[in-house]
This record gives structure tokens, C-alpha cells and sequence, in this order.
């Protein structure tokens, strides 16, 4: 049995390495390999992933919270106190063994669903893969929860204005001049506009945080520096969540990649804190602005004038196509394209440009509330952080913000976003075939009674909710129970072991 | 950096009605030794640790610890207390007191000094030779060494 190990106490001086040393013993006595991590105050050496990737099962013995443990997230965990560990490590590691022979049929799922070629190696990238993102995605959910509910708060005391009144614009016919500086804001838009710029102060760091912190799950602290670069890039060139994706992916391998190289003694001091932070920096930022920024800005260039040439075309069509794209990158360049398009119609008036505006935005709160409703309805299919962002999503997405599903995509982003596609794409085609019109351009549930033909244009909500979420759960579930034989492979592998 | 350990940090017949007295002297002595500057706010932190979680443990063991701005230098001391204190551990009171003192910022070899005596207190061997050996310089002596080691 290969086992990882981290302990951890209240003050970081004793029990930490007295549970870490009768651990190892009992290892070596039962013939075990463990590593074990003394998270105390002799400062840390943190497992290898690789360790981490090959052990058998995790064993957490600790009072207080053991640090960074999404590392470990999908592995056979026993969790005990650490004078449990001290006293009674051998019936400890009892305990793993046990874990560890019951847990077996949990993980192969992705091994058996890729070809047999190299099943191993394809399984741990891609457990790997889904690690580095949960880690970016933990750490972006806060930020998602905070900003989202300050606004949606924004618009229940300000009004579906409030938006207008901070930024300046056209409402209803209204000019709102806007803010002339952010210290002006209480006084131009009130309370209302306050709580919307610092939420919409939170949602600029989503893709930062997003890509910065994919990184630190690729390369740990190293990778933090160029992840939150590549992700201010990424929100620059308007290559949104997917941009940060891209960008924190990036980070993490050219971060991984200088560490490789072999340096002197005398520059190894400066590499952590000098010489890594500058070179990823300079690397991921000229890729992000010189090779992935073009062809990002030309697709949506080349979206834009095509969406203008179709406008002329069957309404549901309309409908359906704009659902598609609201749901596509959830708040991203494509979901802007529609929403912007949307709104120039509202802006040159009449009731075709408010038909639109109406599909565009039920379209846009389908995506959270189709995940929270999936989350509800089949709760093992998530993480407790995606269960936790279920519960958010209620009010992210009645208040129109589709950048509440956001965490669930980037976690799982094949099996999602083709879910709230076709769910957004169903309320989008029909609120068009509806009529539902809205002279509000945001504010989600928030600004019903200003909507024409509202108990319908619900109702296509509601439609495209049931929808979306029927395809989460149809295809989460497709991917638990296909591999049936695996266990048994995987219990041969581990007798050869 | 100043050994672990001193003969006075030692005291084999330790008398004490409970946990708090029989810190209390050991406390005393690592102040007589100048290894602790202000024996009431070294007190105070490990009384804060013990109420976190008690730190007695099987087999005879209590841990009584605490990082403080009182502490100078990473240090023990040691009672034997025939008559045991309870230091809450499941199988009863402690015979062996290890009172872990760790400057509040010690650097790196402090607190490496005191997680290699961790270490060693896990050994049932170095358990009995602290019961056995007869004069506080040779208990002192064997675990400075073994700490060491």
C-alpha cells in the first residue's frame, strides 16, 4: 500500500511529528511506503504530485485544517484526530487498507471511457487535468458568490437603472450622465450603484483568480505570478473565463518547465522570488498578447457581422441561436456578442430590439438555474463546492448573471456546457416564439412586472431550466455508471501491486 | 543556539497535585535557566494550548507546550512524577512530563530541534530509558543526544 500523509496540530511543535514519526513506523512495520507531510512549524516539504498521484489512499491526521488538501480530492481518505495517529497509527493504516479495498470502483470511470492504448497514463492526465481546474474554480467561487449577490442586491434597491446610473448611459429614454469617479458613485447612483461597482469590482477578478490559481494547482506559489498576469490578459483581449483557462494552464506548464532546468547554487536562491515570477511572466504574457489575443479579438469580430446579417431571419431561429451563445462561455466574448447585440436592438427601439433583449436575457439566467435545480435534484453528482455554488446559482441566475454556472463549467466544461446550451437554447427560441419583450436590458427576475408578456416569458424559463438540467445529470450519470468491468482490472492491479 | 536541554531542566521526583503545578516547576526552572524571560506569560500560553485540546497521550505521556514571546531559545524540561498527572490522555495520567518550550519566532532550527524530539518521544524505547536512568545529568545528557542524532 502506498500512502500519502499530512499532520497537523493546533501548535505546530509536537503532536505534528510525533503523528508523522509513529506513522512512518507503523509503515515500515506493516511493509507500507508512506510519505508524510509535517504541516508545522519547521516549515513545510510539501509532497511531489507525483506521490501524490501514485499513492493508494490518503490518511489526514489532524486538529486543525490541513492545508491545500483539494490536492488530494478523488483519493481514499481517512481522516483522524492526531492523537489517534499517535497512539494507535497501526490501526490507522488498518483503517486506510480498508478505505482503500472498498474505494477501488470509485475512480476508474475515466480510465475505462478512453481508448486501452495507454490507460494509465491517459487516466492520470486527466484526473490531473480536473484537479488543476477544481483548484482554480474553489478559489473563484468566493468571488463569484460575493460579487454576484452584491449585485443582484444592487438591482432590488436601485432598480434595473442602476447599471446606467454608475456607468452612464441611455435608460427607458432616461440619459443617465453616470459616475464621474468612482469616489462619486454614492452621490450619482446612490447605495445601489455602490454595491453594484463592488460587485462588479469582485467579477473582474474572476478570471485572474481563475487562472491564477489553476496555476498554483500546476506549479504551487510559482505558478500564482504568471497564472494572475495571463488572466488580466485574458480579460483585456475579451478571451473571458475560457481566455483564463487557457491562461492558467499556460502559466502552470511554463512554470513547470523552467523549474526542469538545472541551475547554479549560487542564482537557485533567486529563482523562487527573481528569476521564475519574470521569465513565466514575460512568456505567458507575450503569448497571451501576441499569439492567443488575435485570433480571440477576430472571432469576435467575425461573430459580430455575422449575427448582424442574420437578423433578418426566422425569430425562434433567432431565439434558439442567441440561447446557444448566451450559455456557450457563460458572461464571456461569445455571451457578450449576443448580449451586446441585444442591446444595441433595445437601443435603436421599437418591439423587435425588446423581443430580442427578452430572449437574450431568460436565455442568460437559465445556465446557474439549471445547475442549481441539477444540484438539488441529483446531488451526488457534484463536489461539496459545486453542491455549495448550486446554492448561489438560485439567485445568480434569477438575477441574470450567467457567470454563476461558470463554476460548474470549468469543472466539467464537455458535459456542461452543451447541457446549458441546450437549455438556454430552448428558452431562448421560446421567449421569441412568445413574444415576450423587456425594455430592460438586465436585472433578471428582478425587473419582471416591466416585461410584456411576462407569465409566458417565465414559463420559457422555466422550460429551458428543466431542460438544461435533465441534460447535466443524462450525461454526468452517463459517465458514473458506464465502466462496469473496471473494477475488476483494477482489483488485479492492485494484487499485482 | 543553547543545547535542548540542561541538567536543571530535569527534575526526576516531580511533585504536583495537577497538570497546572506540575508545569508550573518546570516552567520555574527553564526561567532559573534564562531560557524563559516571564514565567506568567509562558504559563498563560500553554494553559491557552492545553484548553485547544489536551496533550496527554497513551502510554504515560504529557505534553504540555506553547510557542511564546517569553520563550529565548527552543527548550525542554522534564519531570518524573511517580505519582502521575493527568494530562487527559484515554488511558489515565502521564509519568513522563516533556514541558516543550518554542520561541514565538524562533527560525527554522528551533522549531527542527524541537520536531526531532517529537520524533523520538514516539519511541517506546526512549520511553523507558527516561523512566530507568538514575541521575538528571544522564537523562539530560541522553536526550540532548538523541534529539541530536
Amino acid at each position: 500500500m502506498r500512502i500519502v500523509a499530512v499532520t497537523s496540530c493546533p501548535t505546530g511543535i509536537a503532536h505534528t511529528y510525533m503523528a508523522a514519526e509513529a506513522l512512518e513506523e507503523a509503515a515500515r512495520a506493516a511493509g507500507d511506503t508512506i510519505e508524510v507531510e509535517t504541516q508545522g512549524a519547521a516549515g513545510m516539504t510539501k509532497l511531489a504530485a507525483d506521490t501524490i498521484a501514485a499513492a493508494d489512499v490518503v490518511v489526514l491526521a489532524a486538529d486543525v485544517e490541513v492545508r491545500e488538501r483539494e490536492r488530494f480530492s478523488g483519493k481514499p481518505t481517512v481522516e483522524v484526530a492526531v492523537s489517534t495517529a499517535i497512539n494507535s497509527a497501526a490501526a490507522v493504516l488498518e483503517e486506510a487498507r480498508s478505505k482503500m479495498a472498498s474505494s477501488v470502483p470509485a475512480e476508474p470511470a475515466p480510465r475505462s471511457a478512453t481508448p486501452p492504448v495507454t490507460p494509465l497514463a491517459a487516466a492520470g492526465f486527466g484526473s490531473r487535468l480536473r484537479q488543476w481546474l477544481m483548484t482554480g474554480v474553489s478559489y473563484m467561487i468566493p468571488f463569484v458568490a460575493a460579487g454576484g449577490i452584491l449585485i443582484a442586491v444592487s438591482f432590488i434597491i436601485a432598480g434595473p437603472q442602476v447599471a446606467m446610473a454608475v456607468n452612464g448611459g441611455v435608460f427607458h429614454g432616461v440619459h443617465y450622465p453616470g459616475a464621474t469617479s468612482i469616489t462619486a458613485i454614492y452621490h450619482t447612483a446612490g447605495i445601489g450603484g455602490v454595491l453594484f461597482e463592488i460587485g462588479g469590482i469582485a467579477f473582474s477578478m474572476l478570471v485572474p483568480i481563475l487562472a491564477g490559481f489553476i496555476a498554483y494547482g500546476m506549479a504551487d506559489r510559482q505558478g500564482l505570478v504568471p497564472g494572475v498576469i495571463g488572466g488580466l490578459i485574458a480579460v483585456d483581449v475579451h478571451a473571458g473565463f475560457l481566455g483564463g483557462i487557457i491562461a492558467g494552464l499556460l502559466a502552470g506548464a511554463v512554470v513547470r518547465l523552467i523549474l526542469k532546468v538545472p541551475v547554479p547554487r549560487v542564482i537557485s536562491g533567486m529563482m523562487p522570488i527573481v528569476v521564475v515570477p519574470l521569465i513565466s511572466a514575460t512568456v505567458v504574457g507575450v503569448l497571451m498578447l501576441l499569439v492567443i489575443g488575435n485570433p480571440v479579438s477576430f472571432v469576435m469580430t467575425e461573430i459580430t457581422n455575422w449575427l448582424n446579417g442574420l437578423s433578418g431571419a426566422n425569430a425562434i431561429g433567432l431565439g434558439a441561436l442567441l440561447g446557444l451563445m448566451m450559455a456557450f462561455d457563460m458572461g464571456g466574448p461569445v455571451n457578450k456578442v449576443a448580449y451586446t447585440f441585444a442591446v444595441a436592438g433595445l437601443a435603436s427601439g421599437g418591439i423587435g430590439g425588446q423581443k430580442v433583449m427578452a430572449a437574450v436575457m431568460a436565455a442568460g439566467m437559465v445556465p446557474p438555474l439549471a445547475l442549481a435545480l441539477a444540484t438539488v435534484l441529483r446531488r451526488g453528482l457534484f463536489s461539496d463546492a459545486e453542491r455549495k455554488a448550486g446554492e448561489a446559482a438560485w439567485l445568480l441566475g434569477a438575477s441574470f448573471i450567467t457567470e454563476g454556472a461558470i463554476p460548474f463549467a470549468a469543472a466539467d466544461p464537455l458535459r456542461v456546457i452543451p447541457s446549458i446550451m441546450a437549455g438556454s437554447a430552448v428558452t431562448g427560441a421560446l421567449s421569441m416564439a412568445f413574444a415576450a419583450s423587456s425594455p430592460a436590458p438586465h436585472g433578471g427576475i428582478w425587473v419582471v412586472g416591466l416585461l410584456g408578456h411576462w407569465p409566458l416569458w417565465i414559463l420559457s424559463i422555466a422550460a429551458g431550466t428543466v431542460v438544461g438540467s435533465a441534460c447535466v445529470i443524462a450525461l454526468k450519470s452517463l459517465r458514473r455508471s458506464v465502466p462496469a468491468p473496471a473494477p475488476v482490472v483494477s482489483l488485479q492491479e492492485v494484487a499485482n501491486a | 543556539m543553547p543545547e535542548l536541554i540542561e541538567e536543571s531542566m530535569v527534575v526526576l521526583d516531580l511533585a504536583a497535585d495537577d497538570k497546572d503545578a506540575a508545569v508550573r516547576v518546570l516552567a520555574e526552572r527553564l526561567a532559573a535557566a534564562g531560557r524563559v524571560t516571564d514565567v506568567e506569560q509562558f504559563l498563560a500560553d500553554v494553559r491557552a494550548r492545553e484548553q485547544v485540546m489536551a496533550t496527554g497521550l497513551e502510554g504515560g505521556i504529557g505534553i504540555p507546550h506553547a510557542r511564546s514571546i517569553a520563550v529565548t531559545a527552543a527548550s525542554l524540561a522534564f519531570g518524573r512524577s511517580p505519582a502521575r498527572v493527568d494530562f487527559g490522555a484515554s488511558d489515565g495520567p502521564a509519568d513522563l512530563i516533556f514541558l516543550i518550550a518554542a520561541p514565538a519566532e524562533g527560525g527554522a532550527e528551533h522549531m527542527t530541534i524541537l520536531a526531532s524530539l517529537a520524533r523520538r518521544l514516539v519511541h517506546g524505547s526512549f520511553r523507558e530509558s527516561l523512566r530507568s536512568l538514575s541521575g538528571a545529568a544522564e537523562v539530560a545528557a541522553l536526550i540532548n543526544r538523541e534529539v541530536g542524532a
